[in-house]
């Protein structure tokens, strides 16, 4: 070191010092040169769009698409993506958003494209008006996200397992053992009685969404949060008589207590441990996915017990940070057409948003062989149309978490049900406030 | 030490007058050049470490909303709101629970594996290089398969439980059991880690000492206690300082033990929920109150310093009662 001349060793520590500078402040390009532009979708679960890409990548040449995301929780999908937001960075060019978190999204709409800059205006009647409005900004004034799908609801069974406990297994007659909760109660005691090995319905968390959904749908058509957005969750009559309702179904040991979406969930699907539960639409994709191929034809779909009612559904929007906005939008439109609408139910199950896909002979007549060839089209179609929305409040997500805990620390013998409300009030109250 | 040496050179007035600016250089290259050649680690450190410390102070002391644009400044009300947080002190406690369960048996069992392994054994690197296995699988590979171990109705812990007719666990959502199973996921990856840091340490112990111990008469264990132990003081409290640090971070494991919805929550009534997650859960999903967070992130900070402080003291009482024995020799035999 002492011959080295010194002054050249700190020109080449300067130079590395700079070239740290350098690496570190710079990112990075990703068109390549040759006018191929990628676009890219963020999705959770199942959207069912491969098919529409391949067909639009055809139509467009020069334009291709890359789906991330697919069959992830939404639980997870949400964080990342509004991290992405947060950082000006790393969102897709399209993006999906569960309507559950939508209010949050809408609250700073300039994250997102306005689409109704757009000319998205047009495509209204594409829709049907509450899935609309549910991407329209509280004045009306942004439009930030296209509609994809609607939950709808039934209740999906398993054939062998209700055979093996006496009880019908014919779906017109099955739906008619429930047409309330009350004689779902019933009929699941009946199941209990016959001792088969498992339960009657997956986890009381589910349940209970179904049936506040469903009751606050039919009632006022707000759950958690009114339309003023003050938190009612202790007032509101629809939320309390879910709450007992659920309390009702605990009671009476029905409830496998598999958390939802966890793993024991998934190997409860696997080895056959319940014979049960509330699907939207979108959840006979979930069902297929965890039971397998093995359990084809196995399955079924009924009526829900109650009336109707809605259950998720998500919206497509195009963040302000892609590079390529113009042609994510052209994307945009193309899936939550209602040609989208069709390919996509036909690959996934998720049931369309608008009128005219509704009424297309691809969604009326369509069957699913996996749940015993159920007319699925109609079995979700003939309510979609009528279906009462309710709407979701600005902390809605945290504050469903809450409630739904509650009901877990319930069905998991932690809490009385007693217990269980007091720490539902309060717990919401506590992230309503963060 | 070179360089020192020439930063004071009586060379100044030079007699060699051609090349004033020459000398003039030489001196300021040895007297600048050194911080030059140490600047790309604190240039690294600023950018990665002390930005982010700061900047996460500034943030909370803000109501800061993930996507909002507003940021009001609030002073320490994050901070003061935190301290009033119930789920807040529910997180500090299974944190350190769960760093108390897993960090004292998992050094003791390492000084055991390092104190075996440091005898002549066969295959002494096949053995040596086993104990580091775990620690080089994935933390999130081992977090779900044990997450799987330990399931309520399809585990195969509460499967072997049953065979010995012990009634099934709630290992999710039970406090203690909770605290056990994520232990056991920290102990199995780093309890070998441990015991290799250890072993080096006991090889670089004089053998000359153990030879004059066993002549007065000193048997295994008292050698091991008397000897050893004293000896690897150093290292025992680097270990529990890097156990203090990575144990109160806990994140990877109790997070990927649960799953399903809501897992930052770590079981439905936060049974396990350790402070890096109560960050996260309030800084993202679900609440996306960044400030909040950030304030999380500083008592965390504060909490670290805490323990490791406690920690040092108590090794250093532990140390000074034990040295008197071999104090003496072992500047000898340096």
């Amino acid at each position: 070191m002492g011959t080295f001349p010194r002054h050249r060793l700190a020109a080449v520590a300067l130079a590395a010092v700079g070239a740290l500078l350098v690496t570190s402040g710079c990112g990075g390009g990703d068109d390549a040169a040759d006018g191929q532009i990628t676009l890219t979708v963020d999705v959770f679960g199942q959207f069912g769009y491969d098919e529409l890409y391949r067909q639009y990548e055809n139509d467009n040449p020069g334009v291709k698409i890359v789906e991330r995301g697919t069959g992830g929780n939404l639980d997870e999908y949400s964080p990342k993506l509004t991290q992405w937001l947060a950082a000006g960075k790393g969102a897709g060019d399209v993006v999906a958003i569960e309507e559950g978190l939508m209010v949050e999204y809408k609250a700073n709409p300039d994250n997102f494209v306005n689409l109704l800059d757009h000319g998205a205006a047009e495509l209204k009647a594409n829709f049907l008006e509450w899935k609309w409005n549910q991407g329209l900004t509280a004045d009306g004034s942004k439009l930030i996200g296209l509609g994809t799908d609607v939950g709808g609801m039934a209740m999906c069974y398993r054939t062998d397992l209700f055979e093996k406990a006496g009880l019908p297994t014919d779906r017109e007659e099955v739906s008619k053992l429930w047409p309330t909760w009350q004689d779902y109660i019933a009929t699941g005691e009946k199941f209990k009685a016959a001792n088969t090995g498992a339960s009657f319905l997956d986890a009381a968390t589910n349940t209970f969404n179904t049936i506040v959904l469903q009751t606050a749908g039919n009632a006022q058509g707000y759950h958690y949060y009114d339309t003023s957005d003050n938190l009612v969750v202790d007032s509101n009559p629809a939320v309390k008589q879910a709450w007992d309702t659920t309390m009702a179904i605990i009671g009476a040991g029905l409830s496998g207590k598999y958390g939802s979406w966890s793993e024991e969930w998934v190997s409860a699907f696997k080895q056959a441990k319940f014979a049960t539960i509330a699907c939207p639409a979108w959840m006979t994709g979930v069902i297929e996915g965890n039971a397998g191929p093995e359990a084809k034809g196995k399955w079924d779909i009924a009526r829900v017990p109650g009336n109707g009612g809605n259950w998720g559904g998500s919206h497509l929007a195009v963040p302000r940070q892609s590079k390529h906005q113009e042609e994510a939008i052209k994307l945009a439109k193309f899936l939550t057409s209602p040609q989208g609408h069709i390919g996509a139910f036909k690959a996934k199950g998720p049931l369309p948003s608008s009128p005219q896909a509704l009424d297309d002979p691809a969604i009326t007549e369509a069957t699913n062989p996996y749940f015993s060839n159920a007319p699925v089209g109609t079995i979700f179609g003939e309510g979609a149309k009528t279906l009462k929305p309710v709407y979701m409040g600005p902390k809605n997500q945290a504050v469903r978490t809450e409630v739904e805990n509650a009901v877990r620390t319930v069905e998991l013998g932690q809490r009385n049900p007693d217990q269980g409300w007091q720490d539902a009030i309060a717990n919401a109250k506590k992230a309503a406030a963060k | 030490m070179a360089l020192q040496l020439d930063a004071r050179p009586p060379a100044t007035p030079a007699p060699r007058t051609p090349r004033p600016s020459w000398a003039r250089l030489s001196r300021i290259d040895a007297k600048y050049s050194p911080y030059l050649y140490i600047a790309p680690f604190f240039l690294v450190f600023a950018v990665f470490g002390a930005w982010p410390l700061a900047y996460t102070l500034w943030v909370s002391l803000h109501d800061w909303d993930l996507l909002g644009s507003n940021r009001t400044f609030v002073g320490a009300d994050n901070y003061t709101r935190l301290l009033a947080d119930a789920d807040f002190w529910h997180s500090v406690v299974n944190t350190l629970g769960i760093f108390v369960i897993s960090t004292v048996p998992q050094l003791l069992a390492a000084l055991w594996l390092a104190n075996l392994l440091n005898r002549q054994l066969r295959l002494r690197t096949g053995w040596r290089m086993a104990v580091l296995v775990p620690n080089v699988t994935s933390t999130a590979a081992v977090a779900i398969v044990f997450g799987v171990l330990f399931g309520r109705e399809f585990g195969m812990i509460n499967w072997l439980l049953d065979l010995v007719g012990v009634d099934a666990i709630g290992w999710k959502s039970n406090r203690f059991a909770s605290w056990v199973a994520i232990s056991t996921m920290v102990d199995w990856r780093w309890t070998g880690y441990n015991a290799l840091i250890f072993l080096a340490a006991m090889q670089a112990i004089p053998r000359d000492l153990y030879e004059a111990a066993a002549i007065d008469g000193a048997n295994r264990a008292r050698q091991f206690w008397s000897v050893t132990v004293p000896l690897l003081k150093p290292t025992i409290i680097f270990c529990v300082i890097i156990s203090t640090i990575g144990g109160l971070q806990l994140f990877t494991e109790p997070r990927l033990f649960h799953s399903g919805t809501n897992a930052i929550r770590g079981g439905p009534m936060r049974e396990s929920q350790t402070l890096t997650m109560y960050m996260f859960e309030n800084a993202f999903a679900p609440y996306y109150n960044f400030g909040y967070g950030s304030a999380v992130a500083w008592l965390l900070f504060a909490l670290i310093a805490i323990v490791a402080a406690i920690n040092v003291l108590i090794i250093r009482r532990l140390g000074a009662g034990a040295r008197p024995d071999t104090g003496g020799r072992k500047g000898g035999s340096r």
